[in-house]
């Protein structure tokens, strides 16, 4: 049996902290040392920022991202496009595509993909809420924002299916070569889809 | 414990922050599990898709463990069949029939099919007939075969047309006549050594069939419903079959 090196409190923020992703035992020792050594710079206003956020966040019942208003600030932004929804499967996917700026749209958030070694079917997912805010007739162009997995794909061409009755554009992310990508390094799948996609230039 | 296969990756499930769990269909260790360390990472991701043809090294201190494995991609399958809709529905439809055999059981004729199968299932118009051959590949590993041989009434080999619901065997369309309505309807490209290639009707006729059969052995007693990849297969084939009726009337217009 190991020997509890501090107070049942700090074992617990040791334990907690060691559940959190990227951080396991040890450097949750070391993260736990460190916030107690900066207790008043960091630990105090860290503790007070999570009780603040475990006490507002909310799951907008529109799109399905995390706010900490319902319906989201996306959701409500009058500026964007609300003819065009970008389908995502998880709010850091969500996350990623506003860091890059692209496009002024909305969401909508799968919560995951069809797959059947875990037992995750349409009805497991943000599906039947898609269907309805397209059924509004507000949007025009739905964006299939996937993962480039079988499972991302599959869901993918279920979406396409479940959407075809009506009359919007379904379009999906390219697939191919990374900014930044050297061919030699891609595998052979990257690049023969690189090549299906080809545009003229 | 060691060993070295071929595999056709069937899936793969997050396992931790970093690590895949892998299933396989092997070459002579059957349908088996093993953890892929670091079987998340950018590198190893695209190798681990589901249809990769995969040379694998499992490691384990005892047999019964799960394992760990070390793949490396012989064939990249993935990417091309994930455009075709029906191909990730006729993958995910195989490797859910897969797993109703059990881990570790080596059904090497089950391995070749899906090493052709894989080859051409972006190829809609062979897709249909290749699933139907598979599930009845299927049945016949599960042990409940279907006869399709000769009738099983009068022992002719000649204009069999249909299959006993009850029996599984087949029936010649004279003697099955009087019973036809209870019949199910048996496609010609099913019968061995027939050469002929199916119709979307005859396709359509074979998966009732084969349906019919896996409703009864296996989803019935096992009380699980029929994988909703199937529907969705059987649906992206109509879909594909609606798409070629209307583009040859157009051009027969």
């Amino acid at each position: 049996m190991s020997k509890r090196i501090a107070g049942p409190e700090i074992e617990r923020l040791i334990q907690l902290l060691a559940k959190v992703p990227g951080l396991g035992p040890r450097s949750a020792r070391r993260a736990a040392l460190h916030l107690i050594k900066k207790k008043e710079q960091l630990l105090s206003p860290l503790a007070a920022a999570m009780g603040e956020a475990a006490d507002k966040v909310r799951i907008c019942s529109t799109c399905g991202n995390v706010d900490t208003s319902d319906p989201c600030m996306i959701c409500t932004d009058p500026r964007r496009d609300a003819a065009t929804l970008i389908v995502v499967e998880d709010v850091s996917d969500l996350w990623a595509l506003e860091r890059a700026a692209a496009m002024n749209v909305r969401y909508h958030v799968l919560g995951g993909t069809l797959s059947p070694l875990d037992g995750v079917g349409p009805d497991q997912l943000n599906i039947r809420s898609l269907i309805d805010r397209v059924a509004g007739g507000e949007v025009k162009e739905i964006i299939l924002a996937v993962n480039a997995t079988v499972e991302g794909q599959t869901t993918a061409h279920y979406l396409t299916d479940q959407l075809s009755g009506f009359d919007i554009k379904v379009t999906r992310l390219a697939h191919g070569v990374p900014v930044g990508g050297e061919l030699d390094y891609l595998d052979e799948g990257t690049l023969a889809a690189a090549l299906r996609a080809r545009t003229a230039f | 414990m060691e060993w070295r296969d071929e595999g056709i990756i069937l899936g793969t499930r997050k396992h931790g922050e970093t690590s895949a769990i892998l299933e396989v269909m092997t070459r002579a260790h059957g349908r088996h599990l093993g953890l892929v360390r670091g079987g998340r990472s950018r590198k190893q991701q695209p190798v681990l898709q589901p249809g990769n043809r995969v040379d694998l090294l499992w490691r384990a201190r005892l047999d019964e463990h799960l394992g760990t494995f070390q793949a490396e991609a012989i064939e990249m399958n993935a990417a091309r069949l994930m455009d075709s809709a029906v191909a990730v529905y006729g993958l995910q439809t195989m490797a859910a029939h897969l797993r109703l055999l059990p881990e570790r059981d080596a059904h090497g004729g089950l391995y070749e099919a899906l090493s052709v199968m894989i080859v051409h299932l972006d190829d809609a118009d062979a897709a249909g007939e290749l699933v139907a051959r598979f599930e009845l590949l299927i049945l016949d590993e599960l042990g409940f075969g279907l006869d399709l041989s000769q009738c099983a009434a009068t022992g002719t080999k000649q204009d069999l047309a249909y299959v006993s619901p009850k029996s599984g065997r087949a029936v010649s369309r004279e003697a099955g006549a009087p019973w036809r309505d209870k019949m199910l309807a048996l496609p010609a490209f099913l019968q061995r050594g027939s050469g002929l290639r199916g119709d979307p009707a005859a396709v359509e006729d074979a998966f009732r069939l084969t349906g019919f059969f896996f409703t009864r052995h296996v989803y019935e007693p096992r009380a699980i419903e029929q994988p909703d990849a199937r529907a969705g297969f059987l649906a992206a084939l109509r879909k594909h079959h609606a798409t070629r009726k209307a583009i040859a009337g157009d051009n027969a217009a």
